[in-house]
């Protein structure tokens, strides 16, 4: 088996993150009516980032940011163990613009199931994906992200590792072999 | 840490640690759920419930039923009133006769304790939730009760909880101390001594017959419910005379000069064991315990359905 492969070193990761803030500057303006909704546990991480780049670069502090847990609406939870996470979404999202935040996006099925969860907090405008890592041909339901910070081909028997420095002591993203 | 040690919820007694810590915190975030807009979860939405009521119950029932309802659970209801038991049916035969429809899940009260203990090792593929048998144990309510003590007070660990009123015919008691001693809280019992078993000290629980004192050690009170139903003989002279050595009113409550929290399992009987100006005191959180057991029953319900077998 090949070694790891690193797919977006500390550098990468950087440039990556501020292109996906333009992309979203781009079309949502000044984000007034656009809110950053991330997938617990790990689409946290990428959400919380984002915001504070947007923030730094729209000069407007009042752009809305949650945490969505989805363990409950996942159709796979008798299947393997899981743990809820903390939901914290303080703001109606009723005709908002969301942006649906996560780390990979593989076969999909876990944006199904935030998609479920989201109507529990209201009828949003419109609703889109947000991806740091876009695992390609790899989907089990027909979803696909609106922004990505970078598509990859893999298998299914690997890995995409993503590490962030609030927990893991680095940015950096890696496809291991298993 | 990440799942149950148990098929069944049958008592707190042969529970973990671990369990009940799990089971608490996952009620966390169910009552963030019941708290949002749509408060309905579709987690449980390809499993059958029975609610099998063997016994008189309002609150547990209700609170039961909401729960599954808000994890999107089909239910079923039974009460033994209106049943073939009237007739002269089995537990187990009505059980089975019940598991043959198919129901993945079971919630039961029962007058007799152990019945949910007897009824586990005679049936299979099914999940059992003991809603309170006999004078037993009531898991749900104790773990309802450690939940909002942890709620307010931060922990369980090194609190005080004093158990006061009728110790002898309450399941309620009896889970609580379980569950407390468990969580690292310690643990009295108040009531007149023909109320309060003697095996209780064997449990760890220290015994105090003067409610004042009690109270000046407890930071938890935990008001009981005389059970009259379930008294076949006098254990008092009379309610009023029991209602004025054991019954909590604002002058006790203001001689402590100190802050407790109020709890009580409900149904309550005012002016008996508690006044009307101490359950809707400030101190109480007879309405908050309400609302957090649709939340521990939720997790109750979303642990066992997701444990394979």
């Amino acid at each position: 088996m090949a070694a790891a492969k690193i797919l977006l070193n500390q550098q990468n990761f950087e440039i990556t993150l501020t292109r996906l803030c333009h992309q979203l500057i781009e079309t949502h303006n000044n984000f007034e009516n656009t809110v950053i909704i991330g997938l617990q546990p790990r689409g946290v991480f990428l959400s919380k980032r984002i915001h504070k780049q947007l923030v730094q670069l729209t000069k407007n502090k009042n752009i809305l940011c949650g945490d969505l847990d989805i363990t409950f609406y996942r159709d796979d939870f008798r299947q393997k163990e899981l743990i809820p996470n903390q939901t914290n979404i303080p703001f109606i999202i009723e005709n908002k613009n969301v942006i649906l935040v996560d780390d990979v996006l593989f076969t999909g099925r876990t944006i199904r199931a935030g998609l479920d969860a989201l109507l529990a907090f209201g009828r949003p405008k419109q609703v889109e994906l947000l991806v740091l890592i876009d695992r390609r041909f790899s989907r089990h339901l027909p979803i696909q992200p609106n922004y990505v910070g970078k598509t990859i081909d893999s298998i299914q028997s690997q890995n995409v590792k993503v590490e962030w420095k609030e927990t893991d002591g680095q940015d950096k993203v890696t496809l291991l072999n298993t | 840490m990440s799942h149950l040690s148990t098929n069944h919820l049958l008592g707190i007694k042969n529970i973990t640690k671990n369990d009940i810590e799990l089971i608490l915190s996952t009620a966390k975030n169910f009552k963030e759920v019941i708290n949002r807009p749509i408060k309905k979860v579709p987690s449980l939405r390809d499993i059958t419930i029975a609610n099998l009521f063997f016994e008189n119950s309002t609150r547990t029932r209700t609170s039961f039923e909401l729960a599954q309802k808000r994890l999107s659970a089909d239910t079923v209801n039974f009460s033994a009133s209106t049943s073939s038991v009237k007739k002269g049916e089995t537990l187990i035969d009505t059980v089975n006769n019940i598991l043959a429809m198919k129901v993945d899940m079971v919630v039961m009260r029962h007058p007799n304790a152990g019945a949910c203990v007897f009824l586990s090792k005679k049936i299979k593929n099914c999940k059992i939730i003991n809603a309170g048998d006999g004078a037993h144990e009531h898991p749900t309510q104790a773990l309802l009760d450690a939940y909002s003590i942890q709620e307010k007070l931060g922990t369980l660990k090194g609190k005080k909880v004093v158990i006061v009123g009728d110790i002898l015919h309450s399941r309620v008691a009896l889970s609580n101390i379980f569950c407390l001693q468990k969580m690292g809280a310690q643990v009295k019992v108040c009531g007149p001594a023909t109320l309060i078993p003697r095996y209780i000290k064997s449990l760890g629980v220290e015994v105090e017959t003067d409610l004042k004192k009690a109270l000046a050690w407890a930071d938890v009170a935990n008001m009981l419910r005389i059970q009259l139903e379930r008294q076949d003989i006098k254990f008092f002279p009379s309610l009023r005379e029991y209602s004025m050595m054991y019954g909590l009113t604002q002058d006790i409550l203001d001689s402590l000069k100190k802050d407790i929290l109020i709890m009580h399992p409900g149904p309550i009987n005012r002016g008996v064991e508690i006044s009307s100006e101490v359950a809707d005191g400030k101190n109480s959180i007879i309405l908050e315990q309400v609302e957090n057991g649709v939340a521990i029953r939720m997790a109750v319900m979303f642990l066992l359905a997701g444990k394979q077998n």
